[in-house]
This record gives C-alpha cells, structure tokens and sequence, in this order.
C-alpha cells in the first residue's frame, strides 16, 4: 500500500507547521548552548544568533516580534508582566482566507452558541491557552479589536467564550485574529456534533449539596438518640424527630440519588447484577424499615446513615467524573477533519461543508489542510505529509493523476483534487468502521467492582433470609428485624467506593507524568496484560531526535567529508529554512551564521543559496543534483532518508537521517521481557531487524512489512489464544490494532496534537517508563482487592450484629462512616505510595499545571 | 409544645437558607469552572468591554 511508503521520498519544505519538529531538542547533538538572556521575550525558544531587538528585548523571530508590538501598542503589556515568555511562537503567516469556511451559514449555526443581528456568540477551543497570561490576554481581547466584545476563558476546558459583532468583525477574521497572536482555534466535527451543555455537572453538585444538607441536618437532630438521651422529652420528641428526618431524606432517596435508581432499573432489565442493585435494596430496606419504626413508634429510623450512605457514594462518584471529565480526550474519527472544504465549480470556488461532499468533487487544498477522502491530484504539485495515517513525518511528492489518501495534509501551494471515493469509503475511514471500533462497552461489566458486587448481593441476600428463617423459628418477632438490619449494615458503600478513588488516585497521578488514560478501567485491563506488541517507527524509534550522518559521493572525483568550512557553508544554508530535515541538520552541523545570498526556498524540493561566493543547494536528490556535471554520481544505497548536498554544482555527498532509538528502549524491552510475552510490528522494511533482534532477544516475534491490517489480524489472533494484549504504536495507521487490543497506547510527539482511537496516551518521553507504569497498575489493582477486604471486614462485623437482632441506630451511625472514610483514606494514600514504589515519582509536588 | 420544636424550626430554616444559596451557586455556573477564576485575580483590574457589544446578552444562561 502507497501510504506505508511514505517516508521514503526526501523533500524539503518550507513553511511546515509541524509544531513538534520546532520543540524537541535533538538528542544526538545537543543545540548550541544559548544563554537565558537570549531566549525570545514573547515565546522563550532560544533566538537565532542575529536575533530580532527591539526595546532591548531579543525575539525569536519577526512573528513574535509582531505580536509584542501589537500588544504594546493596545495597552496590553501587562501579558508580560504575568508570566515570562507567556506567549506561543508564530509558525507560519496567518491567512484570513484559511478561515474562510467559518463564513458559510450553516458551519456557523453549527458552532454558534447564540446569534442576533446585533452580535454573536462562540464557545472556541483553544489549545495553546497554558497560563495567567494566556487567560488575562484572551479576556482583554475587545481591547484589540473593536468588534470584540466581552471574552470568558475556561482554562481547564482550553476554551473561551468570546462575543463579537459579525458586522464589524467576520467570524473567519475573529479566527485569524487569534492566531495571529497565538491561539490558534480548533474546530473538529465532534465538537460541533457535541451537545453544549454538560448537565451532569450542575446536576451531580446539586444532589450531594442536598444529601450533605440532609445527612448533617438529621445527624444533629440523632444526637441524643446515639447518647441515650431521648427519654428526657419523652418518646413524642423522638416521633417528631423522626417524621422530620424521613421528610429531610425524602428528596435525598428521590433526587439525590436518582441515578442509582435509574442504574440498577437498568441492570435489573438486563438481568445483571451490578454495584447499583445492593445499594438500592439497601436504599429500599433503611428507609422503608424508618417508615416503619417512626409509624409504629419503635425508634427514630435510620435516616441519617441513609443520607450519609448516599454523600459518601456521590463524592466518590463525582470525584470519578471530574477525573474522567478533565482528562477525556475526543475520539471520534471525524474530528480530525476540517469542517468544510473548498469545492471548485463553474462559476468559481465556494465553501462547503464535508457531508455534502460527493465523489468527482473537485477540491482545493491549500497548505496545512487535509484530504478529506481518497482522491486524484488534478493540479498542482502535491506534497502530503500523511504522518496523521502513518506516523511518519516526510511528506510525499505527487504528480497529477496520482491517487491521495484521505488523512494527509498537504504542505506547500495549493492544488486541486478531484475526489474519487465518498468520505465515509475513504481508507482511513475503512480502517476506523472497522468493528474493533465498535466493540460495545462488554469489557467495562467484568471489572473487579461488579465481580465482586455479584458476590457480594449474593451473599448479603443469603445472609438476611437465613437470618430471617433462624428467627422465624427461634422468636418471630426478631425475624423481620433481623432481615432488614442485614440488608441496612450491608450496604457496599465501602465496595462502590474502592474501585474509583484507587483507580481516580492512579490516573491523575499518571497525567502528572503525561501518560493519559481514557477511563479508570484502563488501569485494570492493563493490570490483566500478559502481551505486549509494539510498533517500531514513532514508538521505539524518533525522527525528530534522529542521527544525522553524512555520506560522501562515492565516486565522481571526490569521496572526502566535507571540509570544515563546507560544513559551515551548509550549516548557514540549512539554518534559515524550517523544514524538519533542515532543521536537523542545521542542528547536527552546530552553530555557524555566514551571511547567506539569494537565498531560495522550493517547496518540496530544497533550499539554495550562495554563502562566502559558493553555490549551495541542499534537498532532494533531483533537485539539489541539478546542472551537476555529468559522470557526478549519486551517493550509494542510502538506508533512511537523504538531503542531498551540491556545491558549486558539483553532488558532494547527501545526508542520511536516521530515524534513531528512543533512549533506554533496551532496558525496557529488557524488564518487560521477564514478564510479558514481546512482539514487534513494523510497517517498514526489514533493513534494521538486525539492530532489533539483539535488542529483542531471540523468542520475541518480529514482524516486518506490515500493514495495518495485518496489525489487526495477529493482535486478533494473539487474543483467540487466550492472550491479554497491550498494544504500543503511533499514528492512525495503528488505530485498528490500538483499538482491538485490550489496551490500545498511542505514543504522542505532543499531547494535544494527535489522539487516535486508544485507551492510553502516552507522551513519547515517557515511553522507558512503560514498564513502571505496567507495575503500577498491577499494585493498584491490588490496592482496589485490598480495599474490598477492609469493606468486607466492616460488613462482617455489621452483619454479625445484625442477624443476631441486636442492630441499633448508634452501631449502624458510626459503622457506615467509618467503613466509607478508612477506604477513601486507604485507597488514596497507598495508591501513591505504591505510585512511588513503581518508581513514578513526580520530580515537583503536585504543580499546578498554570506554572507549565 | 417545647421550646426544642422552635429552635429545631429555626435551625433547619437557617440551613435552608444555606441550602437556598448553594442552589443559586450552582445554577449559576459557579461550579463549572473552579480554575480561571483562581487564575484571574492574578491579573490587575481592567475596564468592561466597550459599549458596543450588549453586556446582558452576552451572560445569558445559553451556554
């Protein structure tokens, strides 16, 4: 397939936004060493040599020097004056006409949280938002535009709130407004098919204020039934008392704790017994059971451990949720397309929206925009970077006629495609249907909550009837009692709780460490791995970090390296364009600044230059050997990709960049190997199975040549022998495996960038820790076992007191508590600790994530 | 009659109140975003919007 071959063609090109090609130091040469004073005032990336000055203050480049002015001069300075170096560096030009489609009606009335004629209102993602200062700009944004109107930033969510007026200020302008300063918007199909409101939030807040209020309110009004002290007003006191609290916990049963209703109605219609069902038949058995006692004037009820139950349960619940809420990531395939695209018609172009797309389209593409499905390149010289499908970074050239894949991005000039498949047939989106994809959430029932809440309702039930036919024999009058105590102590609040506080505690302390899990039953699938399968390129291997050697022309008269001021005539050359490529090899070749003369970028070709009256060009093979003399050979058999390099006309030899090992790969592979079963998956060529196989050992499985679907097929195949299988990989390309895998980990260059379908997002620094993180989990689902067993502990002693009919108020108030906080205390604190055992220590205490 | 039945009324209508007030902060959003606000009060006071937009449009519940 054409796609996996796309990091073979060397282009180079200018203008690229790869964003984490301009972040990541190289690891085999280290950048020239730059002092602090030098990095850029406005974004802090170290400044080249002849940096921009402007007040005394160095930039990086012309971009970031523009938006220091602009803020300076709409009284904005205080942005500096928050944080040092707040700001994001200007990659490429901005364009208003990028934004065009925001225009279109029907994008806006899909993303417009209101509109009148009057003014306008949209909730916008903003990804690049990371500080006080990015927070402080954003809200003081009307002082830069007079058609801005009140701003509100949401900084956990990266969004703002912004009201403007259409008519002074267009949508797609107030778009590039933003990205003109630094904040880019993201818009994605998910997003705009998103529901707006998230009622959950209010709603959950709303029901435990309402249990809290309960819970102390009834507790107060308990005190002198838990000391004994009821007599002195005489038993009229403790009826008042107890209509007062079952009215008090009235809304608390029906409102409060709705969702346990509606959970266990459900599980009930399924025939399944999940954690919901005791604790509503606890529900059902204390408050019927203080209905009874307070009409029959027998005792206060149980009223305050009811209302304290559900408090306890919904904290917990709503830890869980803010926890999931803070680290969900979108997973819908749609949202890595743009929302419309331009179409070409008779008349000219017009903005359309992606659904109304229709096979034999024709497209225009401009630079930094993505293919939205398979189709043909009908002009224009294409240059597609499909590191979105395949992971890899080098573009690939097309000619006209030549087929593209939907999900790359084309980088350059613009050029027309004609579209040959519908969006939903397209390649990637074959690859996303796939049923992997829509596996039915079947795997979160068998976790270790429910296993053992289907024990435990079986037990507590068996329990209470054999309680209540020991004393129906024994003394009558106990049985019912005896029932409904045991049904009372029993409650799993203790149970409900283990689970999420241990696996809520593992996951936020594994986001401090920018290893995101999608939900908290990640955690336990991970700890049940006994396979591990990884992808080479992008996951062990780097590209940006990579190894960049020089390979002389071998014949053609010259065969030398070249000589210590060719280097510096190359470096100079190199440093001045963006291109990842140029970019490592300016890096590889150090510091060196000789002024450089007509200085020429091709898109997708190379740079040229004249540097100290030589002729430097430096790119593709082609292009870089053009009006070399003949007999000028090409350098021999090149593994990698190749920059090649002529000087006055004459091929001197070329680049190869390597892609390079991720640091401490061998010592991971090394500890994994003791307890899991290893494979390699790799969509290249087998030129480096050598390397890997003395890395992997001799047992390990390595497979070379793959496409994604064959990924998909031996993951498959692994799980119909039995096999728990964590899958490690990078890029779309992968998503099928990632999916079908029981636990699918997608290695990151930059979280935020990229999130395919998975269930981990790992950064890629932390990929040597992949074995602590495997350790963790196993602990914390052990931490999770160990917390049942205290639970189980407290019930033993509850349901003891209870089926002898001994059960009052007092023992069930501190009982129930009690249970609830030493797990909550257990679970949190040993979940650290053991997070610091597996060697997952943080390097700060907990900082904010607003210091960066 | 007792007096105890009085000052019980009176307490639980005074953790009404509360109640009533936590309702409000809810209802109003203040529990949606528990971040910025803490990172708004770093920065220095600054003036309103321009006229040019209507403030009460702009705070409506239709978020």
């Amino acid at each position: 397939m054409g796609l996996r071959r796309a990091g073979s063609a060397a282009a180079i090109l200018p203008n690229l936004s790869r964003a984490d090609i301009m972040s990541s130091p190289a690891v085999l040469l280290e950048p020239p060493a730059v002092a602090a004073d030098d990095r850029c005032y406005h974004c802090g990336e170290p400044c080249p040599d002849e940096a921009l000055a402007l007040d005394g203050k160095n930039f990086c480049c012309l971009g970031c020097q523009t938006v220091f002015t602009l803020l300076q001069e709409n009284g904005l300075a205080q942005f500096y004056a928050l944080n040092a170096r707040p700001g994001t560096r200007i990659r490429a030009r901005v364009s208003a006409a990028r934004w065009g489609f925001l225009d279109d009606p029907a994008v806006q009335a899909a993303l417009y949280d209101y509109a009148d004629a009057a003014q306008a209102r949209v909730t916008l993602q903003l990804p690049a938002i990371h500080c006080v200062a990015c927070v402080w700009l954003l809200e003081n944004l009307f002082k830069l535009h007079p058609g801005v109107g009140r701003s509100v930033v949401n900084f956990s969510r990266r969004e703002a709130a912004i009201a403007f007026a259409p008519a002074k200020l267009k949508f797609s302008e107030l778009a590039a407004l933003l990205e003109s300063i630094g904040y880019e918007p993201q818009f994605t199909f998910g997003e705009a098919a998103k529901a707006k409101v998230s009622p959950w939030r209010q709603r959950t807040w709303l029901q435990i204020g309402m249990a809290g209020f309960a819970f102390s309110n009834i507790m107060i009004m308990s005190l002198p039934f838990y000391l004994g002290l009821d007599t002195y007003n005489g038993p009229w006191f403790r009826t008042f008392a107890g209509w007062l609290a079952l009215a008090l916990a009235l809304p608390v049963v029906t409102f409060s704790a709705a969702d346990f209703w509606r959970a266990a109605w459900a599980s009930y219609r399924q025939r399944r017994l999940t954690m919901e069902v005791p604790i509503v038949l606890g529900l059902v058995a204390i408050y019927g059971s203080s209905v009874f006692e307070v009409a029959t004037q027998r005792g206060p009820g149980y009223c305050d451990s009811l209302c304290g139950l559900i408090f306890f349960l919904l904290c917990g619940r709503l830890f869980q949720k803010k926890t999931h809420d803070r680290l969900t990531f979108d997973r819908d395939y749609k949202g890595f397309f743009p929302l419309s695209v331009v179409r070409k018609h008779a008349g000219g172009e017009e903005c359309v929206a992606i659904s109304r797309l229709e096979t034999g389209d024709h497209l225009v593409l401009r630079n930094g925009e993505l293919v939205p499905a398979d189709a043909k390149l009908v002009a224009g010289e294409g240059c597609i970077d499909y590191s979105f499908v395949t992971g890899e970074s080098e573009p690939v050239k097309c000619g006209a006629g030549e087929r593209l894949y939907a999900g790359g991005r084309q980088v350059g000039g613009a050029i027309e495609i004609e579209t040959v498949k519908p969006v939903a047939q397209s390649y990637l989106a074959a690859l996303w249907n796939n049923e992997a994809f829509h596996k039915p959430g079947n795997q979160d029932l068998d976790s270790l909550t429910n296993r053992y809440s289907k024990r435990f309702t079986r037990l507590v039930i068996g329990v209470a009837v054999a309680a209540a036919v020991f004393w129906a024999f024994k003394n009558p009058a106990v049985s019912l009692k005896a029932f409904t105590s045991v049904l009372i102590v029993a409650c799993p609040c203790a149970l409900a709780l283990a689970a999420p506080l241990t696996h809520g505690t593992a996951q936020r302390r594994l986001a401090r460490l920018n290893i995101y899990l999608k939900n908290a039953l990640v955690i336990e699938r991970m700890a049940e791995v006994d396979t591990i399968v990884l992808d080479k390129t992008g996951t062990l291997t780097t590209a940006d970090a990579g190894g960049v050697r020089f390979q002389p022309a071998d014949s053609g008269g010259r065969n030398a390296d070249l000589s210590a001021d060719e280097t510096k005539w190359v470096a100079s050359l190199a440093r001045l364009s963006t291109h990842p490529n140029s970019v490592r090899i300016a890096r590889a070749l150090g510091a060196a600044a000789l002024p450089v003369h007509h200085f020429e970028e091709t898109p997708g070709a190379g740079v040229a230059g004249e540097v100290g009256g030589h002729a430097i060009r430096l790119g593709s093979p082609a292009w870089a050997g053009q009006g070399a003399a003949d007999g000028d050979a090409r350098p021999g058999a090149i593994a990698g990709s190749a920059v090649m390099v002529a000087i006055d006309g004459r091929v001197a030899g070329a680049f190869v960049l390597e892609n390079t090992l991720r640091p401490e790969v061998g010592k991971l592979i090394a500890l994994l190997g003791g307890r899991y079963e290893i494979a390699l998956l790799s969509g290249d060529n087998e030129r480096e199975s050598a390397r890997f196989r003395t890395i992997f050992g001799e047992r390990a499985v390595m497979k070379f040549n793959q496409s994604p679907a064959d990924k998909l097929n031996y993951i498959r195949e692994l799980q119909q022998r039995g096999r728990k299988v964590m899958m490690v990989g990078d890029g779309l390309n992968d998503a099928g495996a990632l999916k079908q895998a029981e636990v699918g980990v997608a290695v990151v260059e930059r979280i935020g960038v990229f999130s395919p379908a998975s269930d981990v997002i790992l950064d890629a620094e932390q990929v040597p820790k992949l074995a602590q993180v495997l350790d963790f989990a196993r602990r914390s689902a052990r931490v999770v076992r160990a917390g049942f067993a205290i639970s189980a502990l407290y019930n033993v002693a509850g349901v003891s007191i209870a089926a002898a009919g001994l059960l009052a108020p007092i023992v069930c108030a501190i009982l129930m508590p009690a249970s609830s906080v030493t797990v909550v205390v257990f679970a949190c604190t040993v979940t650290i600790w053991m997070a610091n055992r597996a060697g997952l220590r943080t390097e700060a205490p907990p900082a904010p994530e607003v210091l960066r | 009659m007792n007096v105890i039945i009085i000052l019980i009324l009176v307490s639980l209508a005074v953790a009404l109140l509360f109640l009533a007030g936590f309702v409000w902060a809810v209802r109003s959003g203040q529990y949606e975003d528990t971040v910025t606000p803490s990172l708004r009060v770093l920065a220095d006071e600054t003036k309103a919007p321009a006229e040019s937009i209507s403030e009460s449009n702009s705070t409506s519940k239709r978020t």
